[in-house]
């Protein structure tokens, strides 16, 4: 989009924490818009989907009823743009009454503490 | 150190303003260098020109465009964020065919790049949120 896209090759870990609800409050599809963009950077990223968060990547959302637009097939394209490592806080999702096969996409299920030694190596991290 | 700063909250209703720049202008009195401060989300709302706090209140948005001045801040607004919020400078005002721009002195319109570059380029990103 602009001409800062060459950084002379730089290459730096960047998490992006998913919190929120996917819909409610604008968070997620603001922080999905986030992501596509960064994916042209050619930056190691990763995505965290923890406390509310996880609802963002439930399978068959419908949202016709409160006239919000269903984003939820565009975390099915990450994968497009080489984005591949999306993590899910366990904890999260038993106390959500989910399991791993209510997700649209595929993910890495990880308990809060391994999720903690993720979030230390890394670069940057944006918390939504 | 060279800082980045991400607001993801509008002025008044949260904090996350106020804390932002007293961080930004304490790193600042330190020695450090802010590279950029990223208004995202409702953060875009700091931007207006329109505010009219009570005058025994501080002012968020002129106490942004004074640091901008003071010391060569780069105050930059997402674009997609912006347009939705209705905040516009005044090329987007003719390019979307509004009669008014409101973006304040000191800040700039730009994209999510933007955001994305200061992680690149900054020692540290701050970000202030909810």
């Amino acid at each position: 989009m602009e001409d800062e896209m060459m950084e002379g090759g730089v290459v730096k870990k960047f998490m992006y924490v998913n919190r929120k609800a996917p819909y409610g409050t604008i968070y997620a599809l603001e922080s999905l818009e986030v992501v596509l963009i960064a994916a042209a950077f050619e930056q190691d990223v990763s995505l965290i989907f923890m406390d509310d968060g996880v609802f963002q990547i439930k399978k068959g959302q419908k949202t016709d009823g409160v006239d919000m637009k269903n984003f939820s097939p565009t975390y099915r394209a990450l994968e497009m743009y080489d984005i591949e490592k999306l993590y899910v806080c366990k904890e999260s999702l038993e106390a959500r009454g989910m399991s791993e096969d209510d997700l649209i996409v595929d993910v890495e299920v990880l308990e809060r503490a391994a999720l903690q030694d993720l979030m230390d190596e890394q670069d940057v991290v944006f918390s939504f | 150190m060279k800082f980045g700063i991400l607001i993801n909250e509008g002025p008044y209703q949260h904090q996350s303003s106020d804390s932002a720049y007293q961080f930004a202008k304490a790193s600042i009195e330190k020695g450090h260098t802010i590279f950029r401060v990223f208004f995202y989300h409702d953060g875009v709302n700091n931007a207006t020109n329109l505010t009219a706090p009570p005058t025994d209140d501080r002012n968020v948005t002129l106490r942004w465009t004074e640091l901008a001045q003071e010391h060569d801040v780069d105050l930059v607004v997402c674009i997609a964020a912006a347009l939705r919020r209705g905040i516009l400078d005044e090329s987007e005002a003719k390019r979307q065919n509004k009669a008014n721009f409101n973006l304040a002195d000191g800040f700039r319109i730009s994209g999510l790049g933007q955001l994305i570059e200061a992680g690149i380029q900054c020692d540290r990103v701050v970000v202030f949120g909810d």
